[in-house]
Formats: C-alpha cells, sequence, structure tokens
C-alpha cells in the first residue's frame, strides 16, 4: 500500500491510532514520559524510522526485563544509590519510579536501545546498562558456571543437558503422581555455583554431586567418553536416584447403565491372567503399599463389562461375560508399591493411582555429564581399594579421559576442577557466575597455603599395585549431574518373542519384547559375502517362515480340512498338493494382489528334477 | 613355473558365485556417498564441466546430452608449436552472426537492422560478402534485402511482430564460420607434452572433416554422441573412461573392473541404458524385482494384464518369497536321484 502521507504513522498495541509529524520527537516523549512517571511504566516503544512506523505496547505477554538507564554516557545507578540500596533506604519500586531502571521489552530492546554489558564499557552512544552482565544468557545459561572459557558449541550441549539431569524436582515429591518421576537420594549444591542459581531458586532444585574429579586413563576404561566410578562410593549413595512411576485407571461408566468394577477378576472372565498373576491383590481388586511387584504383576484388578450384548451367553438367561481389564506393571519393570491412592476422576468416577518405586544406583552404562557439555558413559565400577589415591589418600570418584578435553576446548571444565578444590580447602563455595572473572591467581595461592601444587596437578598412587603414577595427575572437584539416560530403562535383547498378527513377523521395539531389524544394507552386506543359507536363516527361518499347501493343478493355496483330514482346495476339486516353504510376507502380498482382482498362480515343481 | 601360472590365474579369477554386481555396487557406491561430501574444487572454466558426484549421476542415468559437453581434439601432426595449433583453434571456433553484427529492430517498418562490425570481422579473418551471402540465403520469399558497406537492412512485407523476432533470433544465430556448436577452444598440452585443443560443446561428425583432425585420437564427454557416431563398444569405453577420470579427480579409488562391469551392464542390451527405474532395474525380466523396486503398482498391474510369469531366477524374488538366493553357497546344488520302488 502506498502512503500517502510523509508522517509516521502510529500503532496502539497493534492498531493504528493516529499519525505524527515527528516520530523521533514522540519517541523521545513517551520515554521521557516514562521515566518520569507521567506515562505507566509498563508502556513501551518501538521505532521504525525507515518505514515511518512507531509502535505503542501495552498489552500483556511481552517478556521484559529490567535495565539500568544511561545518559549522556553515565549509569544512572550512581555509587550514591548504590550505597543508598545498600543501607535499604531505597528499594527496586524507587528505582522504577525515579528513571534509574527501566523495563524493556523485545520490540524497545531491538529498535531503540544499545545495551552495555559492563560499566567500564559504556560510551556516549550507550542508552542502557545491565543490572549484571549474566544478563544477557538464558535461563539454562546462567545456571552454568564460567561458560565464558567454553566453545559455545559445548555450552549448548551443556544447556540442553542440564535439563535432562536427575536431582530434586519438587519438594513434595512424596504427595505427588507424576507419570515418572526421579528423585535424587544426597543432592548436593554445586560449590560453584552461580549468582543466578541463587536469584532464580534452582540453587534448591539441583540434580548433581559434586565429585573428586581425576583427569587420567584409566586401563582402558574411560576410551571415546567413557568414565569410570568409584564402586564404594556409588555404595555410599554417590549419584543415586529413585524412580517413582504411576500407574492409574478408574471405574468407567458406559451407556447404558453399566460400570468398570475394582476386585479381583473370577476364572470365568474373559482374558482371565491366571490365579499368580493376582496373589499381591487385596479384596478390593487393589495392591497394597509395600510389596515387591516385578514381571507383568497385575497392580489393580479390574474387570469391564462385555463391550457387546450378543456376548450374552447361549443359555437365554443373561450370564455376564465380563471382560478382564487390569492394569499390570510393563514386561520389562520391577519395585516396590510406593503408595496406593483411591480418589475420584474428574468425571466423578473411583479413580485408582499406584505409584511404584525402584533404587536406581549408578551401573555401567548410565549417563553423567558435568555442566560444561562434558558428558560420559560409565564404563567401569572400581572398588575403592583399586582406584588410584594421593599422598593423602583421597581417592577419586569419577576418572574421565584426558582426550576429552583438547578438541572440545572445555577450558571451564578445567576451571572448575582447580577452583572446586580451591574451595573445598576453604570451606566457601566460590561465584563462578560467567562473566565474572574467577581468579586463577588466587586459587593457586590457596592451594600452596594448603600443600598442593599451584596447577591443580598431584602425585597418584595405583591402587591395585601400589606404585606411584609416572605422571602426576590433574584431580579435583567437580560438580557432575546424572541424566535420564539409564541403561536399565533401555537395555534389551530377544530370541524368540511375539510376532505381528499381520505379517507373522517379529515385533518391534523394546515395549513390545521385539527383534532388532535385520535391515536392508544389513542384507545387502549378506549377499555380497555371498552368503546365501545365512541370509535365508535371517530373512525366513528367524522370521515369517511359513509352510503352505498350494495346488498343484490351479495354483492357488489350499488349506488343511482337519475333519476330512485332507487338503482342500478352494477353487478346483484337485487332490494334487504340494508343500512349499515360503515367507508369510509373500503368502500376503499374494493375498492382497487377489484383493485387486488378480489371481497369481503359483507353478510348482519338483526340487531334485529341475 | 607354467604350474605357478596355472595356480595364479587360479587366484586371480573370479570365484564362481561372487556377487560381483552387488560388490560394485557397495564398491562404488559407498565412495560415492563420500564424494558428496568432500568435492574437491579446481580452479577456472574447467570447474564449469560437472566434476564429481553430479558428473557421476550424469554418466549412470545416461543422459542425453551432458551439462556441459567438452570435446578434446588431437591434430594428425604433432606440432611443436603452438602457433599454428592456435590457427586451426581459430578456424575451428563457431562463429554466429550475433557474435559480429549488432542488431536493431524496426516494429513499425517491420524492419531488421544488421550492422556488422568491420574491426571484428577483419579480426576473425571473414570476408564481408560472404556473410551477406549468408544472409541471403536464409531469407525467406517475403523478406527482401538491402545492403550498403556493413550495413544489411531486411525489409519484410507486413510480418506479424511475433514472427519478426522469431526472425531475428534465428538470423542472430546464424552460422558463419567454424564448426557448429564448438565453442571456446583452448589450445593445451596434455600430460606428453602434446598440443591440442579443448573445446566447449560437441560435435564431433562435423570436427573431422576437417583434414587436421585426427579422427583415432579426438575425443569427447559426450557418450551418447560417442555412441551415435562410434557404436556401443565406444560407448562402453567412454563410460568406463569418463567415471575412471571423474573418480581418480575425487581422490576416490574404485577398482577399475567395477566401473567395466558397471559400463558392461549399461551397453549389453546394444544400446546405452540408464541405472534406474527407467533402465536396468526397470529392465529385470522378473516382475516381482520389478515390483520390489519403483512403481510397484504399476508393474502388477502391467503383470496381470500381460499374463507374465516370474521365473524366480534373481536375488530380489528369491528374497522376497523366502528362498535361497542363487548367488555365492546358494548357486550349488546336491541332486540325488531317489530311489523309487
Amino acid at each position: 500500500m502506498a502512503k500517502k502521507t510523509d508522517e509516521f504513522i502510529v500503532y496502539l498495541n497493534g492498531k493504528i491510532v493516529g499519525t505524527h509529524p515527528n516520530g523521533e520527537e514522540l519517541v523521545r516523549d513517551i520515554i521521557k514520559k516514562r521515566r518520569s512517571g507521567e506515562i505507566h511504566h509498563e508502556v513501551n516503544v518501538e521505532f521504525y524510522p525507515k518505514v515511518k512506523e512507531i509502535y505503542i505496547n501495552t498489552d500483556g505477554g511481552r517478556s521484559r526485563r529490567p535495565l539500568v538507564i544511561v545518559e549522556n554516557g553515565r549509569s544512572k545507578l550512581t555509587p550514591e544509590i548504590k550505597a543508598k540500596i545498600r543501607n535499604n533506604e531505597i528499594e527496586w519500586k524507587d528505582l522504577i519510579r525515579n528513571g534509574i531502571v527501566e523495563y524493556l521489552d523485545p520490540g524497545e530492546e531491538d529498535t531503540l536501545s544499545y545495551i552495555a554489558i559492563r560499566e567500564e564499557d559504556i560510551t556516549e552512544e550507550h542508552t542502557h546498562l545491565e543490572l549484571d552482565s549474566v544478563g544477557i544468557l538464558s535461563f539454562v545459561t546462567s545456571q552454568l558456571p564460567m561458560q565464558e572459557y567454553n566453545s559455545s558449541p559445548r555450552t549448548t550441549m551443556a544447556c540442553s543437558m542440564t535439563k535432562q539431569a536427575l536431582g530434586l524436582y519438587a519438594s513434595n515429591y512424596a504427595l505427588r503422581y507424576d507419570t515418572k518421576a526421579y528423585v535424587m537420594f544426597y543432592p548436593q549444591m554445586p560449590i560453584i555455583y552461580t549468582r543466578p542459581q541463587k536469584i532464580l531458586g534452582t540453587e534448591k532444585r539441583i540434580g548433581g554431586n559434586n565429585l573428586v574429579v581425576a583427569v587420567m586413563s584409566y586401563r582402558g576404561f574411560n576410551m571415546e567418553d567413557g568414565v569410570v566410578v568409584n564402586k564404594s562410593a556409588v555404595d555410599r549413595g554417590l549419584l543415586r536416584v529413585e524412580m517413582f512411576k504411576t500407574y492409574s485407571t478408574e471405574e468407567r461408566r458406559y451407556p447404558g447403565g453399566q460400570k468398570d468394577k475394582f476386585e479381583i477378576p473370577a476364572p470365568t472372565v474373559n482374558g482371565y491372567r491366571g490365579e499368580t498373576a493376582y496373589k499381591y491383590l487385596n479384596e478390593d481388586g487393589l495392591i497394597s503399599p509395600g510389596v515387591e511387584v516385578g514381571g507383568k504383576d497385575v497392580l489393580i484388578g479390574k474387570t469391564s463389562p462385555p463391550r457387546f450384548l450378543e456376548e450374552v451367553s447361549a443359555f437365554g438367561i443373561a450370564e455376564e461375560k465380563k471382560k478382564e481389564a487390569s492394569i499390570t506393571l510393563k514386561a520389562e519393570e520391577k519395585g516396590i508399591v510406593d503408595s496406593v491412592l483411591l480418589t475420584q476422576s474428574p468425571s466423578g468416577n473411583k479413580m485408582v493411582k499406584v505409584r511404584i518405586r525402584e533404587t536406581k544406583i549408578p551401573e555401567n552404562g548410565d549417563k553423567v555429564a558435568s555442566r560444561h557439555g562434558q558428558k560420559g558413559v560409565i564404563g567401569l565400577l572400581v572398588p575403592q581399594e583399586s582406584m588410584p589415591f594421593t599422598k593423602d589418600g583421597i581417592v577419586p570418584d569419577l576418572i574421565i579421559n584426558p582426550h576429552a578435553i583438547p578438541s572440545r576446548m572445555t577450558v571451564g571444565h578445567l576451571l572448575e576442577t582447580l577452583l572446586g578444590k580451591v574451595a573445598c580447602m576453604d570451606g566457601k563455595r566460590i561465584d563462578g557466575t560467567t562473566f565474572t572473572p574467577a581468579n586463577a591467581e588466587d586459587a593457586k595461592e590457596v592451594l600452596k597455603r594448603y600443600g598442593f601444587e599451584p596447577n591443580g596437578y598431584e602425585v597418584l598412587y595405583d591402587g591395585v599395585t601400589g606404585e606411584r603414577i609416572e605422571a602426576e595427575i590433574f584431580i579435583g572437584i567437580v560438580y557432575y549431574q546424572r541424566l535420564q539416560h539409564l541403561v536399565s530403562n533401555k537395555m534389551h535383547a530377544r530370541s524368540r518373542g511375539p510376532v505381528q498378527l499381520l505379517t507373522h513377523q517379529p515385533t518391534e521395539g523394546r515395549s513390545r519384547e521385539g527383534g532388532l531389524r535385520f535391515g536392508e544394507m544389513e542384507r545387502d552386506c549378506i549377499i555380497g559375502y555371498g552368503a546365501t543359507m545365512l541370509l535365508k536363516e535371517r530373512l525366513m527361518d528367524e522370521s515369517d517362515r511359513t509352510v503352505q499347501i498350494i495346488c498343484n493343478d490351479c495354483g492357488s493355496f489350499a488349506y488343511y480340512d482337519y475333519l476330512k483330514n485332507k487338503p482342500i482346495c478352494p477353487i478346483c476339486d484337485s487332490t494334487n498338493f504340494s508343500q512349499v516353504e515360503m515367507s508369510y510376507a509373500f503368502k500376503l502380498l499374494v493375498d492382497e494382489i487377489k484383493s485387486l482382482g488378480i489371481f497369481p498362480r503359483m507353478i510348482t515343481s519338483n526340487k531334485t528334477e529341475e | 613355473m607354467t604350474r605357478n601360472v596355472d595356480k595364479d590365474k587360479k587366484d586371480i579369477m573370479i570365484t564362481p558365485g561372487e556377487g560381483v554386481g552387488i560388490l560394485t555396487a557397495h564398491s562404488i557406491g559407498e565412495p560415492g556417498t563420500q564424494m558428496t561430501m568432500r568435492t574437491f574444487h579446481l580452479p577456472g572454466v574447467v570447474e564449469a564441466v560437472p566434476t564429481g558426484l553430479p558428473r557421476l549421476i550424469e554418466i549412470v542415468d545416461a543422459k542425453k546430452k551432458p551439462k556441459k559437453p567438452v570435446v578434446m581434439i588431437y591434430l594428425k601432426e604433432k606440432y611443436k608449436d603452438m602457433k599454428k595449433v592456435e590457427e586451426i583453434a581459430e578456424k575451428i571456433d563457431e562463429v554466429l552472426l550475433k557474435d559480429v553484427a549488432k542488431f536493431s529492430e524496426d516494429f513499425r517498418k517491420r524492419q531488421i537492422l544488421i550492422r556488422i562490425d568491420k574491426d571484428e570481422i577483419r579480426q576473425l579473418k571473414i570476408d564481408l560478402i560472404g556473410i551477406k551471402k549468408k544472409i541471403k540465403a536464409e531469407l525467406g520469399p517475403n523478406i527482401k534485402m538491402k545492403h550498403k558497406g556493413e550495413k544489411v537492412l531486411l525489409i519484410t512485407k507486413d510480418m506479424p511482430l511475433r514472427m519478426l523476432r522469431k526472425f531475428t533470433n534465428k538470423m542472430k544465430n546464424l552460422h558463419i564460420k567454424g564448426v557448429k556448436g564448438i565453442n571456446k577452444p583452448v589450445v593445451t598440452k596434455d600430460e606428453n607434452g602434446e598440443w591440442l585443443i579443448v573445446a566447449g560443446g560437441s560435435n564431433l561428425t562435423d570436427l573431422f572433416k576437417f583434414e587436421d583432425v585426427d579422427p583415432s585420437r579426438s575425443t569427447t564427454n559426450d557418450i551418447m554422441e560417442i555412441y551415435n557416431l562410434f557404436g556401443i563398444e565406444a560407448a562402453r569405453n567412454a563410460i568406463v573412461n569418463e567415471m575412471y577420470t571423474t573418480m581418480k579427480i575425487q581422490k576416490v579409488n574404485v577398482d577399475i573392473r567395477h566401473i567395466c562391469l558397471l559400463a558392461d551392464a549399461m551397453t549389453v542390451e546394444g544400446e546405452v541404458v540408464s541405472v534406474g527405474r527407467h533402465g536396468l532395474s526397470g529392465r529385470k525380466p522378473s516382475v516381482l524385482a520389478r515390483a520390489a523396486f519403483e512403481e510397484t503398482v504399476k508393474h502388477l498391474v502391467n503383470a496381470a494384464i500381460n499374463g507374465e510369469e516370474d521365473r524366480l531366477r534373481g536375488v530380489t524374488e528369491n528374497i522376497l518369497i523366502g528362498q535361497p538366493v542363487p548367488l555365492g553357497t546358494g548357486l550349488v546344488k546336491l541332486t540325488m536321484k531317489h530311489e523309487t520302488k
């Protein structure tokens, strides 16, 4: 649309309210009046001089953040005001009221601000100053210490992994019935903390332990991001987690006044699971807290009314044949019944929630990570006596491989190791907020004072042989998180098992006890080797082998009539049949082609006379 | 000695039943995926010619025309002097009317004015009268020509505007000199230090009319042209050469025998066949194998209409129905006479 005016178009909350001859002046006025309190402090402006548009926003839903106002190259947060804040003479409200701090929304931030990160950086052009330089980081990133020392891809990874960390997700977990939840046994606050953690309260909802970490190899068990963990430490509760899982169901009402019922199903019920499956249930059909369950044990006994009325027995009088509808534990799970909750569902039905708990002790294959994108998988649990030790008898909890460091450039990790050690010796937690310089020189002094090498190296002795390890080992304290990927929830293998109804091929996926797919590329490899019989075994005998009777005369599938005790061809009256071994997939294909109106005939011949 | 030779020969020979086809596919396919990721780039004009994976795809798809055809013209006499070769190159280079003249159309009068650049033609050693003759030869019955010096005026009789523009374009591409389709000839040395001409475009038929051009050594990267000119055997060799050199440039070392097999497969039927739906895979004798590859329904329906029979001789079919594959260990059969009473 061509503009008919040279004036600035003014939008209020997205709607045009008028024009203004001088946009700069209008914007300046609004900001000035907002700062003086004449206009409400939640009003923000966006200014686009190129297209001559001004957006004034006063509506909800804009994310805004506070910044210190800078005018003429000087921060409004002067030392005098800082002193007043310190003496509790003025508070936050006063800062906003007096035009020292203001909130910007993304639009104003983009179009009308030039924000200095540090007070020293302020020039004439700056309009604002960050309250704290970590302000430029996100919620998650600001939880991570010393990210200015790391390469950015690692920071990204550290952020996504922190979100997977298991810890204390809510302090009322015992009262909650989350579908799946983990709670750490002994969560610790990180020794190297960040200020945002304190402000945002994440310090109290943490997931992780401060571990003694040595950077060395341990008999090849920490190659390629493996980590070696002290078994004795694990036995003492290191990174130990409890898993809670809730199963729930309700007594649903059906049209016709019928209703589910919690009970121990009678053996006559359709789909009865056998007596042993119900052994833990009480008379009301519910399980008791404290019972150890496993496998496919029933947690809640439930029966449903028949789905169709025709299922009523043929003897005339309606003897209700109920359907089994119990809730069972998943096949690969086990645990202890933590609590049973009998309550009402939102639709007013009787509802039961059963919470199962299981302790997940760190084991081979579990994933751990520091806050620097350094993830690893437990490769070996070593008893304390076999771990290397220092002259003071300090034994590392975790050994990471030195190859994890150079190419990834996570200097922050090393710095945390060093500062963690300092903090431990000093008995003081250290502020590791990003962009707040950590003083490595001071740290070195402290280490020296406590009789350590200033560079964090220590002489270690092999726990197995007792010999001194030739190289000096970098050792210190790092905050490690246990991540949600636990082997015990993933491990899966199958030899024989269920098959799909349609194709007669093995099922897929752990939850269905499925097989592992022998894919197209794998198939190509076996063909390449010419290992024909192996190929046939994989794709046929171990999958969907079937023997079909084929009519030699018309080439269609025949069936065996057990009453007449002979095979019958559905098309001709032949008595001439062959038994043919084939994949069920092929049989299915032929059947489906038949359904298209095409009749494929199978021509049979004798194998030995070919 | 002879026994050793015999033994070595046996060792070299491929085992009966070896799945050579799939090995070829693997051996070319695997480095092919590598090639996508690290295509080497070359400086200069050469880069315009597709190299690496795009070129390989071009060969394998048996495209009618390569994206950028290139001819390598060897000369009968092995000139030591670059000048003489350059002379020939100049002769070959195609010159169109638009290269030496400026066109202006007058739509009101339905006239076309062609202004020939005198300096240009002098440099290219072209005769002005010759050009005019050529223009005259192209004129239709409704067009008259007036000329004065380097100016040529074409007068049409109420020709529709669209036709006029069409005619102008036709005149612009009027062939004046050189070989049709050949452009930008560059004189270079090959690895033996011999001078040769490398030019864009491909037209061996016309090139061989030149006496200096050696028809036994000059070649092009246009496989279809080689096929049309020399026949299928030459096309096979061209496929092998082209694939081998493109892969060599990319530092992908695939044994030449794999490429030979692929080229053989593409040419056994007497014409160059592409690898894929419309070519090799689409011509498999087995219905099931074709249906398993692409366009399943089409093949099944056609098979039903024509009443096709599947002898189940290939690999894919046998995997599908779950029989031992006639390959490798599956090729051998033990036949036993069953004694019947």
